[in-house]
């Protein structure tokens, strides 16, 4: 009898586990190489392997007044711009997740708009605008781009909850007696309250991280991203470049990492479906 | 007291409570955003005074006939939809394998470590990955010291040769140029791949294998079509987010112009606000067209 494969649908083929696993590597690589990057002894090239290991760089960088001040401005436009995402995105979330109203496709097209979009096209619109206001760029008019796209991040994670919420739990709670306030207190805003935080967190580190609406909207302002985007063509600085490099990524590491702990799946309930 | 008679009252009248929800998003979105939108399409109809570099506030089309008459503008718009189409492409490729592992087969702590895995880089600050792409590329650096210890540097200096791709580096072509923009927007593939697989039911593959289908059978006929919709919504991020970068293009550089670049240094050092609105209209007219595609194949019940 001619041997045939026996098929095991439970198990990957090889050559899938390996283009899995391969892919992985080949994403987390570069991360790996800008934290090694960071502690070189080379100054000026590229060199690698780095020919030593240092820490002098940290203490260079922590000694940089305008690395504070960009450090400070950065968190400060985050701080206002989640703000003001975690109100609108969530009014916002509320009004769609159940509700059939005429325009609505057209709200939901809108109000993703921002992120479908490439942000090249939000930073060039509101310079556009601030132009014909005659407006000067400032910290506000950062925090208003800023604000728009965190926007997005929240109302896609409250109205991703309110959707797997059962409308029954709430006519439940109608019918058992509770009020409006008491329903939202009771019933909708415990179920809401993990996403509401994975969004608002989500939206921070993007706030923190952008720079390609900020470009535009910041004029003289030097948000971290944009004091980096600088460097990037100024190698003088290269090794506090790495540095602040991976500050960065262990300021937007802390709330990804709680935002997809508040919001993971049940991994039982999804798998036992 | 009175709250609860107001709370009744908007439960009983589902408009006023929409109302009363959306206008505070409504007005932010309709007077910032679209606000914005409406000025950047103003801008582009107007045009800008050749002796003075002012900006000229009377419509005309000016602007738009330079864009479209212009040799060099057309090629910069046919190379920036070139390379998002490639990228789109290969991002579906890479993704698939990845996506396939970590929602048909993973379980447990592999599939949080996958997905845990495919988050952080996607999030992991822009400009830093961008960076670091310029470290992996540089001529002393990481790519082609690995390949120098392969004996491999030969394929590299091959494939540098190439006309029309290649370059000086890997940090001045377009293949440096591509294999940053797929790093950077794989993740944006993965994740919507990844959820439309784990809604095919595995009784359908248990069924397909039943009645005879060997693996790559079932893969074709059964998993790959029911994942086109997943694939259809990444492939909206992928080709959207190239076709607008333009930190990507100046970092990691070759010779030619890109969309995002033009926008970027007209607005900038050229003070051509008209011409850069204008450039930023094409993306947008591009987008709206792939967005017309993806979605005859479900790329909005995807994601």
């Amino acid at each position: 009898m001619p041997s045939r494969k026996q098929y095991r649908p439970d198990q990957p083929s090889l050559l899938m586990r390996f283009g899995a696993f391969a892919g992985l590597a080949f994403m987390h690589i570069p991360v790996f190489i800008i934290i090694l990057y960071a502690f070189t002894t080379e100054e000026r090239t590229f060199e690698f392997p780095p020919p030593g290991l240092t820490l002098h760089w940290f203490s260079v960088a922590f000694g940089r007044s305008d690395i504070w001040q960009s450090l400070t401005l950065s968190l400060g436009v985050a701080a206002c711009a989640t703000a003001i995402a975690l109100v609108l995105g969530t009014l916002s979330a509320f009004a769609l997740a159940r509700a059939r109203f005429p325009a609505k496709d057209s709200l939901t097209a809108l109000f993703v708009l921002p992120i479908a979009l490439p942000g090249i096209i939000t930073g060039i619109a509101l310079l556009a605008a601030m132009k014909l206001a005659r407006l000067d760029p400032s910290f506000f008019t950062i925090v208003a781009g800023h604000a728009t796209f965190c926007t997005v991040i929240v109302y896609n994670n409250v109205i991703a909850r309110l959707r797997r919420l059962p409308p029954s739990w709430v006519e439940a709670s109608m019918d058992l007696g509770a009020d409006g306030t008491q329903t939202l207190r009771y019933v909708l805003l415990p179920q809401v309250a993990t996403a509401f935080l994975a969004g608002g967190m989500l939206a921070f580190a993007l706030s923190f991280d952008e720079v390609i609406v900020t470009i535009f909207t910041a004029g003289k302002e030097r948000t971290l991203p944009i004091w980096f985007f600088n460097e990037l063509f100024r190698p003088r600085d290269r090794p506090v470049t790495n540095v602040v490099a991976v500050i960065v990524i262990a300021v937007t590491f802390i709330p990804i990492l709680l935002a997809y702990y508040l919001t993971r799946p049940d991994d039982e309930h999804e798998t036992a479906r | 007291m009175t709250l609860r008679a107001a709370s009744t009252f908007l439960y009983r009248r589902p408009y006023w409570y929409l109302a009363l929800l959306l206008v505070p998003p409504l007005l932010w979105f309709g007077t910032v955003y679209l606000g914005s939108l409406f000025a950047l399409l103003a801008q582009s109809f107007y045009a800008i005074d050749e002796f003075t570099a002012q900006v000229v506030r009377q419509p005309t089309l000016a602007t738009y006939k330079q864009l479209v008459t212009q040799p060099a503008n057309v090629d910069i718009v046919l190379r920036t939809l070139t390379m998002a189409i490639a990228v789109t492409i290969a991002c579906a490729l890479i993704a698939l394998p990845i996506a396939m592992y970590m929602a048909r087969y993973a379980r447990g702590r592999m599939k949080a470590f996958f997905y845990v895995g495919v988050m952080l880089p996607m999030w992991t600050s822009y400009l830093v990955k961008v960076y670091a792409w310029r470290l992996l590329l540089a001529k002393e650096g990481i790519i082609a010291w690995v390949l120098g210890k392969l004996g491999l540097m030969g394929l590299l200096d091959a494939a540098l040769e190439a006309p029309g791709i290649g370059g000086p580096s890997l940090s001045s072509s377009y293949i440096g140029m591509f294999i940053v923009f797929v790093y950077m927007w794989l993740p944006f593939m993965i994740l919507p791949m990844a959820a439309a697989l784990e809604r095919v039911p595995g009784s359908l593959l248990q069924a397909s294998a039943d009645l005879g289908a060997r693996p790559g059978q079932t893969f074709r006929n059964v998993v790959l079509p029911l994942a086109i919709p997943g694939i259809a919504a990444g492939s909206v991020f992928t080709f959207s987010l190239t076709l607008g970068d333009y930190i990507i293009p100046s970092v990691v550089g070759a010779p030619g112009y890109f969309i995002g670049m033009m926008v970027y240094v007209q607005q900038g050092t050229a003070g051509n606000i008209p011409l850069a609105a204008a450039f930023s209209v094409v993306p947008i007219v591009l987008i709206f067209i792939y967005l017309s595609i993806a979605k005859r194949f479900g790329a909005f019940d995807a994601l």
